[in-house]
């Protein structure tokens, strides 16, 4: 890539740093500029995202029709998979499966949905409620 | 309480680490692109069975750690690393390395770091950062892809040192032991044998996975994505690619740019081995990356989407591996001058 060519299409990432690129100036040689962003990877990013929308309002969906617990909704809102949460909260795999039925996860006491919470970094309330503050 | 230690931005995490925590000792010579090449850096790989954010994982860049550890290695410098099943003794190591006016690299995970902006940050906890100074409850944190420095205070450090998932850094910190000094012949023997292990990483790891196979391998099973997948998925596969070989952290061109940039500053080094020239050919490989990535786009934008337009993109990956496969193959044949 020449340096002239470095893409300078502005992503959400170019308004807070530019990044770093390498390209070959008149006479061939390496050197480093500066990049806000391509638009070929702005789209790439955009659909991964527009597939994550997705599975979020599927997943918002079956905790509205009682098919699961708010905890479905917030693992795919946190892009987490069952491995991940169980990571973050200390639980087994199998325990986090039950609590995802929602009459399992209705009679949890509160110290467990604290651990969810936390590691969903939101209130117990709003886990409840399903609830989501931008952040 | 503060280090002497300057931010320089780079294009990739790990190998701005390492030439960042090398910039001392060796006197500003140890580059990102040196640490790259000698670190063996340049790779391939596609492992469908791991899953990375519902799609296969791809990667242009070996294994994490690998580079700091190599370049360390080959330079004769002695490295302290260390993890943890604490994290009330991570960070008490950590304050101990910051008192003993030692910066630390650390591996963190993205997604509750917070700099990023949101739509950058996923589940991904190969990233990594120094840490120069503390101040109070805030650490003086260096991300090399950004422009500037950061602070985060101590919870915020924590949860991204204890990242979960897969590579979970569990506290993972390292740093050169001593400020060695590092002469021009050490640096002539590391770049070989850096040279080496990315030839023997590209051109002789069994397998239809990785290295210039991997590379054939996965254009050939683009051609059928189409029939196999179904037009969404497959969607979602390219873009995936894409962003692994161009997002922030790649330099561009799935890092083949920054392989560029390596062999020119080798040649300066091992001058008389046609190092430049050779690095002309990563320069058309990384171009090629870049074209296949338009085209790519292409396709997940929904502009085109036909059986041919698949075809197509599994044939840029075909020809670039003959590329790549002919530039590896002149690298291994070098007698060194």
């Amino acid at each position: 890539m020449k340096k002239d060519d470095v893409p300078q299409d502005l992503s959400s990432l170019g308004k807070i740093t530019k990044e770093v690129c390498y390209a070959t100036d008149r006479n061939g040689k390496y050197v480093t500029e500066l990049s806000s962003g391509w638009d070929v990877k702005i789209t790439a990013l955009d659909t991964a995202w527009g597939d994550i929308e997705k599975r979020i309002a599927a997943a918002k969906q079956q905790v509205i029709d009682g098919r699961a617990s708010p905890l479905l909704f917030f693992i795919e809102y946190r892009l987490m998979d069952i491995a991940i949460l169980a990571g973050y909260t200390g639980f087994w795999k199998w325990q986090i499966k039950r609590h995802l039925n929602p009459g399992v996860f209705n009679n949890l006491p509160d110290n467990k949905l604290q651990k969810y919470a936390e590691a969903f970094n939101i209130k117990v309330e709003d886990l409840k409620t399903m609830t989501v503050h931008e952040d | 309480m503060k280090i002497d230690f300057e931010h320089r931005q780079a294009a990739h995490c790990e190998s701005g680490v390492t030439s960042n925590l090398l910039w001392n000792a060796s006197g500003g010579k140890i580059t990102e692109p040196l640490a790259f090449g000698i670190g063996a850096g340049l790779f391939f790989a596609y492992i469908p069975l791991i899953k990375i954010n519902n799609g296969p994982a791809i990667a242009f860049r070996t294994m994490p750690g690998h580079i700091f550890n190599r370049t360390c290695k080959s330079l004769n410098i002695p490295v302290a690393r260390k993890k943890f099943s604490s994290k009330e003794k991570a960070q008490v190591f950590l304050d101990d390395c910051l008192n003993n006016g030692h910066a630390v690299g650390c591996q963190v995970g993205v997604y509750y770091l917070p700099y990023f902006p949101k739509e950058y940050r996923f589940h991904f906890n190969a990233h990594n950062l120094i840490v120069y100074g503390k101040e109070g409850d805030n650490y003086l944190v260096s991300d090399p892809i950004m422009e500037g420095t950061n602070i985060l205070d101590s919870y915020q450090l924590e949860r991204v040192r204890f990242a979960k998932g897969a590579l979970s850094p569990k506290g993972h910190i390292y740093y050169p032991k001593e400020n060695k000094d590092i002469t021009d012949d050490q640096i002539k023997q590391a770049i070989k044998s850096g040279i080496k292990k990315n030839v023997y990483n590209m051109l002789s790891i069994p397998g239809s996975f990785a290295g210039i196979s991997g590379i054939k391998n996965t254009g050939l099973k683009i051609k059928k994505w189409r029939d196999k997948l179904g037009i969404e998925k497959s969607k979602l596969y390219l873009a995936q690619m894409v962003r692994m070989q161009e997002e922030i952290g790649t330099g561009g061109g799935g890092f083949r740019y920054i392989y560029g940039a390596f062999l020119q500053e080798a040649d300066v080094y091992l001058p008389g081995n046609q190092l430049t020239g050779i690095s002309s050919i990563f320069t058309k490989a990384g171009d090629m990356w870049r074209t296949a990535a338009v085209h790519a786009a292409g396709i997940y934008k929904g502009r085109i989407g036909s059986q041919e337009d698949f075809n197509t993109m599994g044939d840029y990956l075909l020809e670039i591996a003959a590329v790549e496969r002919a530039a590896f193959e002149t690298l291994k044949k070098i007698k060194w001058q």
